[in-house]
């Protein structure tokens, strides 16, 4: 690569640039090119590709190797046992070569922390050397949320600055207001946790003393803390040894070549595979999400956050016939008084997750994909704000919520060109979080985030169910960790963990359901525990005529006497919550204080010994007619606790049949003629789409609906004006109907007023997307 | 990698191999699976006009023999529209927005609460077959949610001949 012309001698990078006369000569040639750097031939990779691909193959191993040897340095179950950690490897202008596997959405994040200190001057102060080691969580400037702890390190050679490489862990907590790495208490930045922007925190590869003084008091699970940042820098540190060897065995140029190379591979193979499996043509979709904080749980410290809302994202997919794409949200929410915002890096970043999965099911996952994709994210939206106060400790909230419905986009090109096996209706909404904190058994302070929902219901395919209890879309190969390990980690003992019964979404295919467990506390102290999910909106629709995933609830259960029940030989509540519209286990705790309601957000709640916590995580959604579903599966769902018996009539029109061994099997005659009339049902209590508009219509004229769902068209109105046009012309509005938040008799507080970040001095933010 | 017009149809079937099925996830995709999928297509359904492409299990873009106009037809034979409106907007409706009417599908507790949530099921007039399941708040226009660029599909992308439009 032609990338030494026109040198400004006075730089660290290789060569003599600076780094933001590197970064700034690259991108120049990216946007006149429209190749990476200008790279319209890949010059090593066509004269030497057996070199290449050594290359990428031994890197990659790597950093893959790094990631699986470091991770058993930590501590905290949620890295060891959830694998909640990754490793890239970045050029010297801070994007991406190549990543571990893991939480793969860093690929973006770790970069755009090395293009914030590039831009703004790191290189002259605090100064860019040998042996530095800086930490980042800013999510201001890219990171998803504060949990996820970034250490980058710098790679010399010969003296000279020829990359980084990053790693990052989710930790176990940041010293929010409320314990737990994802809480829900504060509504703004500065009671999100401890934050760093790209702070230098070592030389000459060892931590400053100060730094170590002052971050292990700024989090409760201090002993985690410390384990995962050595778990980071031993990583990071095995990357950069391998980096010089390769560049000891296969020389600096063809090293120095390949880290651009590749990046112009990523982007010219994320086009490839779009020709090879879509459609060109536009492709339109749409998220939501409930923030029901309207509720006397939810306590938080402002009033005017005090509301229930919910959050949009419309989302428009345009592939081009030259296989380039775009992908425009037009009309999503404003940013909101919660935690569930979310940064414009976090958010494209985080699609390259779920495009591995499916799209670009490659180990070359890098930056080149991003640069292939025109993003779209209107400027003070909850995924790109305008304000420097919102606070991100549950950006995932809404992640999945939204991309969930760019499963549906992409499966209809999947679909549509019989490529049947990538077809998914969907993620599951990744939750409930069971998170708290207090003392724990071992008499330490300690707080703690049950990652079981690494493990939910898979959306179903067009040629089979989704996977149950498997997956969650933010870490490919999540699992939902050993409950002898989580004992350990929590003083919450085990009562039962079952499959989570019509969970997944019906289908021909239906849903993975998720799982549930039921924990008891124990051996705690001064204890607090909270609900984090999705409890009135099912965010995951079905595909093609498949039904949405069921919603969240919760289950909680104080004063229950249980320790007397156990002492006198009682009955229990044990296994799950099979059927929550015919409870059992009330009936087991006479007098104990019992919440079980759709609340499946809130802040912290006080537990004692012998109280009771249900994680219910949630399904995937299903595809296509339920009606069409084979008969023998329902009654195989019925018999694995998959389906509660009652839903083999009323969704599949199945009628069962005793098979013996208390077995349930199929009476195939009243199936059929069960079926033929539900398909007649369905056509008598059906109307013409254009009657039900016209009522509609009418309900929208009256303004007849929630304040919250008042609130959400308003909002997007007002940064979304192509939405609002859209919405007016589709139900032929006057107008004079008018639709403001500030009409409505709840406070929308950052409607008006907003200051950015980039509006601080000497701060220059980096712009990744159109706005 | 070719596949036989044998497995792809058990993979429309639902019963394809794990082998198989591994093997299409892992390596480079078929480009020649979409006229073998159109074949197999054309054989299942009872009409012989020209299905130009699926958008669902039993929804299609054809080119109708009459008059070789482009519609968007259900399995059941049902025109909804030319191929680049809406279908949905030609179908019959069955709105869930009570808590009655959602509990038929969850159990309670695991509902969608319909003030926040409605679900909008979209039938064939002529089957009742479902088509298209939408979940979306109140208010929410109808989504359009595909349109195709067949022309570009199958010229310059499969270099397939474009079926005749009137």
């Amino acid at each position: 690569m032609n990338v030494q012309s026109k040198v400004d001698i006075s730089g660290i990078v290789r060569g003599g640039e600076t780094l933001k006369g590197h970064r700034d000569r690259l991108m120049e040639a990216t946007k006149r090119t429209k190749h990476y750097a200008g790279l319209s031939k890949m010059e090593l990779r066509d004269s030497d590709p057996i070199k290449y691909n050594k290359l990428f193959s031994r890197l990659r191993a790597g950093v893959v190797d790094a990631r699986e040897t470091a991770k058993k340095i930590a501590a905290s179950p949620i890295v060891e046992q959830e694998g909640e950690l990754c490793f890239t490897l970045y050029n010297a202008a801070g994007d991406s070569i190549l990543t571990s596997t893991g939480i793969i959405i860093h690929v973006g994040t770790m970069g755009a922390a090395i293009k914030y200190m590039i831009e703004n001057g790191w290189e002259q102060n605090p100064g860019v050397r040998d042996g530095d080691i800086f930490c980042n969580n800013d999510s201001l400037i890219g990171n998803v949320h504060p949990c996820d702890i970034h250490t980058i390190v710098p790679i010399f050679h010969e003296g000279k600055l020829i990359g980084w490489v990053g790693g990052v862990t989710h930790v176990i907590d940041t010293g929010s207001v409320g314990p737990g790495s994802m809480s829900t208490g504060q509504v703004q930045r500065f009671g999100d946790g401890y934050s760093i922007t790209c702070r230098k925190i070592g030389e000459n590869d060892v931590l400053f003393r100060d730094w170590l003084h002052e971050s292990q008091r700024m989090v409760r699970t201090t002993r985690y803390w410390m384990l995962d940042e050595r778990t980071r820098v031993a990583g990071c540190h095995m990357i950069r040894d391998l980096v010089l060897e390769v560049i000891a065995d296969e020389g600096i140029e063809a090293y120095w070549k390949f880290a651009y190379e590749s990046v112009e591979h990523g982007r010219v193979g994320l086009q490839a595979r779009i020709k090879a499996m879509t459609i060109p043509g536009r492709y339109r979709q749409v998220g939501f999400v409930d923030v029901p904080y309207a509720h006397e749980d939810v306590r938080v410290p402002s009033d005017f956050a005090k509301v229930n809302t919910i959050m949009h994202t419309p989302s428009e997919i345009t592939i081009r016939s030259d296989g380039t794409w775009r992908l425009d949200f037009e009309g999503s929410s404003r940013w909101g008084w919660h935690t569930y915002n979310a940064h414009q890096v976090s958010f494209t970043s985080g699609i390259w997750v779920m495009m591995t999965q499916s799209l670009i099911p490659t180990e070359m996952i890098n930056d080149g994909a991003a640069y292939g994709t025109e993003f779209r994210l209107p400027k003070g939206t909850w995924m790109n704000p305008d304000d420097r106060r919102v606070a991100f400790s549950y950006s995932w909230h809404f992640l999945v919520s939204s991309w969930t419905a760019l499963w549906r986009g992409l499966s209809r090109a999947y679909f549509g060109r019989g490529y049947l096996e990538e077809v998914n209706a969907g993620n599951a909404n990744t939750s409930n979080w069971l998170q708290g904190g207090g003392f724990n058994q071992y008499d330490e302070i300690h707080a703690v985030n049950s990652f079981e929902c690494a493990a939910n219901g898979v959306g179903a395919s067009a040629h089979s169910d989704g996977i149950s209890h498997a997956a969650a879309v933010w870490n490919p190969e999540g699992d939902m960790g050993d409950m002898e390990i989580w004992e350990l980690a929590e003083p919450l003992v085990y009562l039962g963990r079952q499959i989570k019964a019509s969970s997944g979404g019906a289908g021909k295919y239906r849903g993975g359901c998720g799982f549930e467990s039921l924990r008891m506390v124990w051996n705690a102290k001064d204890w607090t525990m909270f609900f984090m999910g999705n409890g009135h909106i099912s965010s995951d629709w079905g595909l093609m005529g498949g039904y949405p995933a069921a919603s969240g609830y919760r289950f909680e259960a104080h004063d229950t006497r249980l320790k007397e029940i156990i002492r006198e030989g009682g009955v229990i509540p044990h296994g799950g919550d099979t059927d929550p519209e015919n409870p059992t286990w009330e009936a087991m705790l006479p007098n104990a204080r019992i919440k079980r309601d759709k609340q499946a957000i809130t802040t912290e709640a006080m537990f004692k010994d012998y109280d009771l916590y249900l994680n219910y995580m949630r399904g995937g959604p299903g595809f296509g007619d339920p009606l069409d579903r084979e008969p023998q599966k329902v009654a195989d769902d019925v018999n694995g606790g998959y389906l509660l018996p009652r839903f083999a009539e009323s969704v599949y029109g199945v009628i069962l049949a005793d098979a013996g061994d208390g077995m349930t099997g199929v009476n195939i005659v009243a199936t059929e003629a069960k079926r033929t009339a539900i398909r007649k049902s369905r056509l008598e209590e059906a109307v013409p789409v254009s009657e039900w508009m016209a009522s509609e219509r009418e309900k929208i004229l009256d303004k007849d609906a929630g304040v919250h769902v008042q609130q959400m068209f308003a909002a997007s109105f007002k940064l979304g004006p192509r939405f609002e046009q859209d919405f007016r012309k589709f139900w032929n509005l006057p107008e004079d109907w008018q639709l403001l938040e500030a009409d409505l008799p709840i406070p929308s507080y950052g409607r008006e007023y907003s200051m950015d970040i980039s509006e601080l001095p000497d701060v220059k933010t980096v712009q990744f997307v159109e706005e | 990698m070719a596949y036989t017009k044998a497995k792809i149809k058990d993979l429309l079937d639902g019963k394809i191999d794990r082998d198989t099925l591994h093997t299409m996830l892992s390596t480079p995709k078929d480009k020649e699976r979409f006229q073998v999928y159109l074949e197999l297509l054309q054989e299942q359904v009872k009409w012989d006009d020209q299905i130009i492409l699926p958008l669902g299990p039993k929804l299609y873009i054809v080119q109708r023999k009459l008059d070789k106009k482009w519609m968007i037809r259900s399995q059941a034979g049902y025109d909804f529209c030319e191929w680049d409106q809406n279908w949905k907007l030609h179908a019959r409706i069955r709105v869930r927005d009570t808590a009655a009417q959602m509990e038929e599908l969850y159990p309670r507790l695991m509902a969608p609460s319909p003030e926040w949530q409605v679900i909008r099921e979209y039938f064939c007039p002529l089957s009742g077959d479902l088509l298209d399941v939408e979940a979306p708040t109140p208010w929410y226009p109808v989504i359009h949610d595909f349109e195709p660029d067949i022309e570009a599909f199958y010229k310059d992308w499969l270099g397939m001949p474009v079926p005749e439009r009137a």
